[in-house]
């Protein structure tokens, strides 16, 4: 086995695992600005990185630039995407969880 | 080599099921608008995975263009849930 194919897999296997948790945090945490909070990071990670693994195993052709294209754009729009969803929902007075609360 | 694609696009589909509890269930708009929002992201990784898995990776054009629609719906929600209304005058 080639030391880029265990790179790749390596990568690929790191996205999973940050995949996997924000789903976890979207369905444990109580709140939905928590929420928000878990799956905002995880999955900008967890896209980045399954998508780095698919560039070291292509090596440097035309489809790596479009990786590199959908991974930059992604890490311009998920924050902002993330960010509306978190002031549209303060604005419209979306209750806060606090300590103690039951899970909304 | 597609092994790894295979194990990694196996466990994002699953992912995506247990995100659609959230989607179904979770109260009120706003739960369900970021449910969406988490299936929209995994939907492109996943685009790009199916690429490679059938050895066709002309599926990133379609990852492209999914991207960009996910992020102007995702936006268009939000400001139509905080405001009431799609254009002001």
């Amino acid at each position: 086995m080639l030391a880029i194919d265990v790179v790749s897999t390596v990568f690929l296997a790191l996205g999973a695992f940050f995949m996997i948790t924000g789903t976890i945090g979207l369905i444990k945490f109580p709140d939905f600005y928590t929420r928000l909070h878990a799956t905002g990071k995880c999955d900008t990670l967890g896209q980045i990185l399954v998508i780095i693994g698919c560039m070291i195993y292509e090596g440097f052709t035309l489809i790596t630039i479009k990786l590199l294209m959908v991974s930059a754009f992604y890490l311009l729009v998920g924050p902002a995407g993330t960010h509306a969803l978190m002031k549209a929902a303060y604005v419209t007075g979306l209750p806060v969880w606090k300590k103690g609360d039951k899970r909304m | 080599m597609i092994l790894p694609f295979l194990v990694v696009g196996i466990i994002i589909a699953s992912t995506i099921l247990v995100c659609s509890y959230r989607a179904i269930r979770g109260p009120g708009t706003f739960n369900r608008i970021v449910a969406a929002n988490v299936i929209g992201t995994k939907a492109i990784v996943l685009l790009i995975l199916a690429g490679y898995i059938i050895e066709r990776p002309q599926f990133i054009d379609i990852a492209l263009m999914y991207a960009a629609i996910a992020f102007i719906g995702t936006i268009i929600v939000a400001k139509y849930v905080e405001r009431g209304e799609l254009c002001s005058r």
